[in-house]
């Protein structure tokens, strides 16, 4: 495949950024969407260019690391996946594609393609986890816990923390990743003890932080890549207005 | 206790949700009693006489003002720091998410609409009825007296620029009722996968019956007026 490739390049946080325009040949369809890139990195070494820097860990679907917003879609056309796990068969022979970094007040760009997702690490830090030391694995059934919350929690614990809610968002909210995180610590018993003081340290962080207010469209849902259900919101609005009416 | 109202995102939410809440409930109402503007003038008459200058409709349209009032001002605190934290810099593509519904992303816009909508209506009732009253004149700017409802939606809807105009406003109003309707339960913490679709449809069907319902009245005295009275519909 023969591909046109329109980027966005950018020195560092301060400096304007601008599209360029390459093109990369001969890429087989089979190749993943990072691979490409990859190659095109390459072949710009090869020319004495600047390569293109963009964010990668695992390339397996589990560390989040992989951004990218790909023809007007976080981790490109495909749904429920990451970026890392978009392989180029998605696309046609003779496409142009059209890359840019997260876009959102509170991911400012670092370089290119890459951009600082700290402020979902200061949420977290700010009531994302359990206080007291819960020690190794417990017996199975030692604590009794119904299968339908065991299963909520799990399907909100596959948050990886990718950003693409906000930067989907039209209005930059992190409600999603924020209700993923308190919702599967409050279906567990050990969880639940904290849940009230969790929703209200997390929530508060969010919106120190400059996320903005979650206005229901869903667009966040539709484009995470673990398709973590918009109705985990529901109740991080149920956890933060029982909280607050209670103090 | 209490700040939370205004300086949290889900706080902030709750005012919408509750004062959207209360401006649905009344939409209803108002529904509801201009239906029998089509049945009976007379009996849309006796109703306007009820709501005139006393203490319980004075009362009524103050507590409904504060709520347009706070629901307007919070959408525009809501939507500019939506805007702020969307950053400076926007996406160059972007593409409609699967299931996102073009209300959702437009609920200001439409709001707004709604609100135009609402002071072309107030210019063209409220200060014909009502504020007469409260002036205490006897007659307002057309001759009728302040309770003549029925006569004045005949003049009003007798010139076809006021159809066209009020029909655009309904649209709009079902626009952001298709999403308001579902979102409002939502803020409020109420809502899962089984009840989003029930919630979706509900909203689709209440935004529906008010538009044809309001729509009905406007219609019904436009056609009216064509036939010069000739036809009895
Ligand atoms: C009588 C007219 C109106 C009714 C019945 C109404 C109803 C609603 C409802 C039920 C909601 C959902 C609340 C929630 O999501 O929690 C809502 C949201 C909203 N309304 Fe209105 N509204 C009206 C007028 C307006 C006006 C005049 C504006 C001004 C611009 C406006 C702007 C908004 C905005 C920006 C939202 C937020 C969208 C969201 O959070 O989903 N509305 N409205
Ligand atoms: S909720 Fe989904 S989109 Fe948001 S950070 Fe978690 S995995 Fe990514
Ligand atoms: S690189 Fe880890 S999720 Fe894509």
């Amino acid at each position: 495949m023969n591909l046109t490739l329109k980027i966005w390049r950018q020195k560092n946080a301060k400096a304007k950024g601008a599209f360029e325009t390459y093109h990369v040949e001969n890429i087989s369809p089979d190749t993943s969407f990072l691979e490409m890139l990859d190659i095109l990195n390459n072949n710009l070494i090869h020319e004495g260019k600047e390569p293109v820097v963009f964010d990668h860990d695992c390339r397996e679907g589990i560390c989040g690391m992989c951004s990218l917003h790909i023809n007007g879609h976080a981790h490109g056309p495909d749904s429920e996946i990451t970026t890392c796990q978009l392989h180029m068969r998605k696309f046609n022979d003779g496409d142009t594609i059209v890359i840019e970094p997260w876009r959102s007040a509170a991911f400012p760009v670092i370089k290119d393609l890459a951009v600082d997702r700290s402020a979902y690490d200061k949420i977290l830090q700010a009531g994302g986890f359990i206080s007291v030391n819960t020690g190794g694995v417990p017996d199975a059934n030692a604590i009794p816990i119904p299968k339908a919350d065991a299963d909520e929690s799990m399907d909100a614990a596959a948050c990886i923390g990718c950003g693409a809610c906000a930067a989907t968002c039209k209005n930059g909210s992190a409600m999603l990743f924020v209700a993923a995180r308190v919702s599967s610590l409050a279906k567990l018993p050990q969880g639940r003890v904290e849940g009230a003081r969790r929703a209200k340290a997390m929530v508060a962080k969010m919106d120190e932080l400059g996320f903005g207010n979650c206005t229901n469209t869903g667009a966040c849902e539709a484009e995470c890549p673990k398709a973590i259900s918009i109705a985990h919101i529901a109740r991080l609005n149920r956890e933060f207005l029982s909280a607050k009416f209670k103090d | 206790m209490g700040t939370f109202l205004y300086n949290s995102s889900i706080g902030k939410k709750l005012v919408m949700s509750v004062t959207g809440i209360f401006l649905v409930l009344f939409i209803l109402f108002h529904m509801s009693m201009n239906l029998v503007a089509v049945i009976s003038p007379e009996g849309y008459n006796m109703i306007c006489e009820l709501l005139g200058a006393n203490w319980y409709a004075l009362v009524g349209t103050l507590v409904l003002a504060a709520g347009v009032v706070i629901h307007f001002l919070y959408a525009i605190m809501l939507t500019l720091q939506n805007l702020a934290a969307r950053g400076k810099e926007r996406y160059a593509v972007t593409a409609k998410e699967q299931g996102v519904s073009w209300a959702s992303k437009n609920m200001f816009v439409l709001g707004t609409i709604v609100l135009l909508g609402l002071c072309l209506h107030l210019l063209n009732f409220w200060s014909k009825m009502q504020l007469v009253e409260i002036m205490g004149q006897e007659t307002n700017s057309l001759g009728f007296g302040p309770a003549d409802g029925a006569a004045l939606i005949r003049y009003t809807f007798s010139q076809w620029y006021y159809v066209v105009v009020y029909l655009i406003w309904f649209a709009a109003l079902w626009f952001h009722l298709t999403h308001g309707v579902w979102s409002m339960f939502q803020s409020l913490g109420w809502g899962n996968k089984t009840w989003y679709p029930r919630l979706k449809s509900i909203a689709c069907i209440v935004a529906t019956i008010v538009f044809l319902c309001f729509a009905l009245v406007v219609v019904f005295y436009f056609i009216q007026s064509l036939c010069g009275g000739a036809c009895n519909l």
